[in-house]
């Protein structure tokens, strides 16, 4: 990306944080809290997330044949199937069953499949007038507008204005104010729009294969009165929506509505085994006709859906179910909102699949970078994708898929296994392992030259990253360097080998000497691991194969010490979580699972001491010392900050704790110039909550680097790692003078 | 199902439906048609019940036309299945009409035999399972009046009935 497309992305990004943004966060932060007090209310919540996994695995696995069986009851039913290879193929089909029945006039309810298709601009081709039915959806196409979500499309539009906009349009008789008034005025105009049309088209949530049923999951009831005030029904929806049974439906209901907008259930959940046996409506002559007199047609849209079924890494995409949890719970998007983070069609995290298999890499491009591995969207979806893993694989292939750029300037600086098409700002930020140890070497100097007016601009213009960021001070004496000479702990009731990530080894060199002390303290001997360079970094940039590269190098360095008896412990959150999660998709099985079941996050290991009988007056006492916590978005994913909550608030001190999904820096995410403003927005949430009368005296602590970073860039007071509060005041320390 | 049980689905069912401010009115079977009578706002259309359990007041239309549907203040229909869990009423789709009557109305007045009411989702779609598969059944799961937040605020009554009222057989 050159500096030029960059200024161009961040104005673009500017323009719909200052015209949309707002409206966006209330909404999307609304949903986001509704799911978790209505999952929370959900017994057997995580069997049903379990349960409609399995459904989803299943169905795709046996795809082709349960088509076969669908085709048979639909037809069976008096219905047809009809599976279209591509957007043009399913657009034919349906403009032929609305000419053939002199369709004049089509309502439709809210389908993203129809959006996928472009199905409105097929049929206006033809003469036909389109009408959207969904609130939502009609406001836009008054407006001309493309959704900003999937479930709610108009969420960047506030109330006034939608009333501006029908003001300027209708001309209505009576002012148009409050919500009411909006609603009842579209539900009058649209009520018209039915009564008088041939066709009427919804798209399928879910399409039993046994017995022909669709779901549709509404609210407004447009759906309902799509399919009954019209005798032509036309459903289409991705040939992935086909589960075995109806009975499949029960997690998918219980779960959607829930994930989604934070509804324990939506008003309607149409199960419909059309053609449907109510009367035709004919509103024109006033009449009721038969039920035989329907027609019913369901199109399949294969699209490179089928091709996303042979592709391990973009497979899993095919289990989504379109609820937009992993929008309403990204950080990023509660900000922007699908106007930037959105392809073609689809929006947030998610999208970054669809819009790959779909449209192509491209597509998928151009927003993918929203999506920083935060994680936060990983326990929210229902059918449990791995949505940051889609976003690193697509990254990577978009990597690898463009031009060579400044191949000349980055071969000799950074040892990576990546093709040329790497941009050089994700190169710098992927091989951050070979800055920190420059950085170190030639500490002050490195900093000073980093640091000055003229390198500032430099580095924005070549490699973007932000000039309003602080860039990280690397300490001259590495983590690695004070421990050298540090004698062992005499009798240590256990070993641990203490993971020394970059920023610890290198910036942050002070938590982990904390670090060092607490777990002494304890009773526990520390050895250093004499590797530091996790594989976050590139993997942040989709530098897949360099991330792999360094994850094997960890597993040989630290998986001898776990033979060997010894916990490892981790103090990066990010890191932990990598070993956690992301290397199973980067070690071998067992690799992964013996780091995993191993490692712990350096307080989860302190509370576990606690809990086994370790003294905890060795610790210092919190004595009432009031703290502001802000944990990190992937240890919140894994649930191991309570263990940071917990042992604070048994040493005593008075701890409050921040709810935002990330604090918006995310590792390079916050540098990088196009991104510079997004970040500043999610931060200002968390500066917001830091800065309430409860709040604004409070000792500042965050577990994660990033986080640190960005609450030292928002706030006046420095934030601290909950690690060097514990450290004991009275010197336990075996050594002197260090 | 043993008379405790259906007791407490039917409370559970009750509360449900409040938090989705559907008002719920339990009768005995020779009640049914007077309450009716006195629930529906004129003009009220409505579909009789399949198994004829009760009958209709006269102030509810059973013939009715598509500008009648429109007009109707209430529909009055049977609501096959309740799911106590969601407060959740299933409304069948039948060829006389039951969905267009429950739909065009202002008001939703749905007679649910107390007998139909299931405590969970599993149990219910469990229920309907054969009748999709045997008898092509349609229906709606129905939790609420019909409601959108498209308009900057929660607004009750987008296409569909604006409120509900659930009477329930007690047997």
């Amino acid at each position: 990306m050159t500096a030029s497309s960059r200024e161009t992305k961040a104005a673009h990004i500017r323009h719909i944080l200052d015209t949309e943004g707002d409206a966006v966060s209330s909404n999307t932060q609304g949903f986001n809290e509704g799911r978790y007090e209505s999952v929370a209310d959900l017994e057997s919540y995580d069997a049903l997330k379990a349960e409609a996994r399995a459904v989803k695995e299943d169905a795709i696995e046996r795809l082709p044949s349960l088509i076969e069986q669908l085709r048979e009851t639909v037809e069976e039913n008096g219905g047809t199937l009809y599976i279209a290879d591509d957007a043009a193929d399913a657009n034919d089909y349906v403009r032929e069953v609305v000419a053939d029945v002199d369709g004049e006039r089509v309502v439709k309810s809210k389908s993203m499949t129809s959006e996928e298709m472009e199905l409105n601009e097929a049929l206006f081709e033809d003469g036909v007038d389109v009408v959207e039915t969904d609130l939502g959806e009609w406001v836009l196409q008054v407006a001309d507008e493309a959704p900003s979500h999937i479930v709610a499309p108009a969420i960047h539009k506030s109330r006034e204005g939608i009333a501006e906009l029908f003001t300027e349009q209708f001309d209505p008789d009576e002012p148009l104010e409050t919500a009411e008034d909006l609603t009842m005025f579209a539900r009058r105009k649209l009520a018209e729009k039915i009564t008088a049309a041939d066709v009427g088209v919804t798209g399928a949530n879910f399409v039993a294969a046994d017995s022909g049923t669709m779901a549709l999951v509404t609210s407004e009831g447009n759906a309902r009165k799509t399919v009954t005030a019209t005798d032509t029904h036309v459903a289409v929806a991705g040939v992935e929506k086909v589960i075995p049974t109806v009975e499949d439906l029960h997690p998918f209901v219980e779960l959607i509505g829930r994930s989604g907008t934070g509804q324990d259930i939506t008003s309607y959940v149409s199960l419909l085994t059309p053609p449907v046996d109510s009367p035709t409506l004919d509103f024109q002559a006033d009449e009721l006709g038969p039920a035989d007199d329907r027609e019913f047609h369901l199109v399949l849209i294969d699209n490179g859906r089928m091709a996303m079924r042979g592709d391990e890494d973009l497979r899993e995409t095919l289990y989504c179910i379109r609820c937009s949890a992993c929008s309403n719970a990204c950080a990023n998007f509660q900000q922007v909102g699908g106007h930037v983070f959105g392809g073609e069609t689809y929006s947030g995290g998610i999208a970054t699949g669809w819009e790959a298999g779909i449209e192509g890499l491209d597509t998928a491009s151009e927003f993918n970078d929203l999506c920083t591995g935060c994680s936060r969207c990983v326990n929210a979806c229902p059918v449990g994708i791995d949505i940051p893993w889609i976003n690193t694989v697509v990254r990577d292939r978009v990597n690898r898929d463009t031009d060579a750029e400044f191949d000349w300037l980055v071969e000799g600086l950074t040892p990576d296994e990546e093709p040329g098409g790497v941009t050089l700002q994700k190169r710098l930020f992927g091989n951050f392992s070979t800055l920190a140890k420059l950085g170190s070497a030639t500490a002050p100097v490195s900093n000073l030259l980093a640091d000055n007016p003229v390198s500032r601009r430099v580095m924005e213009r070549v490699a973007g990253i932000d000039r309003r960021r602080a860039l990280p001070k690397f300490e001259r004496e590495t983590l690695q360097a004070w421990m050298a000479d540090r004698p062992p702990v005499v009798d240590a009731e256990r070993e641990v080998v203490l993971f020394p990530d970059l920023y610890t080894n290198h910036v942050q060199v002070e938590r982990g000497k904390a670090a060092v002390r607490v777990l002494e303290a304890l009773g526990v001997g520390v050895r250093l691991a004499d590797v530091c360079a996790s594989g976050r970094a590139p993997l942040s940039q989709g530098m897949v194969e360099t991330a792999r590269r360094h994850a094997e190098s960890i597993a040989d360095a630290l998986l001898p010490h776990v033979e060997s008896g010894r916990d490892v412990v981790v103090i990066e959150p990010s890191d932990h979580a990598l070993f956690q999660r992301e290397y199973e998709n980067l070690l071998d099985g067992e690799a992964h699972e013996r780091l995993k079941a191993n490692s712990y996050e350096i307080l989860e290991y302190v509370y576990g001491c606690l809990a086994n009988g370790a003294d905890p007056d060795a610790l210092r006492s919190g004595d009432g010392e009031q703290i502001a916590y802000h944990s990190h978005c992937q240890q919140r994913t894994l649930g191991v900050e309570r263990y940071t909550e917990a042992v604070l608030d048994d040493l005593g001190f008075d701890v409050v704790t921040s709810d935002v999904e990330c604090c918006g820096m995310a590792g390079s995410f916050g540098y990088k110039q196009e991104y510079y403003d997004v970040s500043m927005a999610v931060g200002e949430e968390l500066e917001t909550q830091f800065t309430t009368a409860e709040t604004d005296e409070r000792t500042i602590v965050a577990s994660g680097t990033s986080c640190q970073e960005q609450l030292d860039d928002l706030l006046t007071r420095s934030p601290r790692h909950p690690i060097e509060l514990l450290t004991p005041v009275v010197r336990t320390e075996r050594v002197s003078g260090d | 199902m043993s008379q405790t049980t259906t007791t407490s689905a039917r409370e559970q069912f009750r509360d449900r439906l409040q938090d989705f401010d559907v008002e719920s009115t339990v009768v005995s079977p020779d009640e049914v048609t007077a309450t009716l009578e006195q629930i529906a706002s004129p003009p009220a259309v409505g579909v009789a019940p399949s198994d004829g359990r009760y009958e209709l007041p006269d102030t509810v239309e059973t013939e009715f036309s598509p500008a009648d549907l429109e007009a109707a203040e209430t529909g009055v229909t049977e609501a096959t299945l309740g799911i106590s869990d969601y407060g959740s009423i299933v409304v069948p789709t039948t060829q006389a009409g039951v969905e267009p009557v429950s739909l065009f109305a202002d008001q939703h007045l749905a007679v649910i035999d107390e007998r139909d009411i299931v405590r969970g989702m599993d149990d219910g779609l469990a229920r309907m399972g054969d009748r999709f598969r045997e008898a092509q059944f349609s229906g709606i799961i129905a939790t609420g009046p019909s409601a959108t937040a498209d308009m900057g605020a929660l607004v009750k009554g987008a296409h569909g009935p604006k409120t509900v009222h659930v009477v329930v057989v007690e047997q």
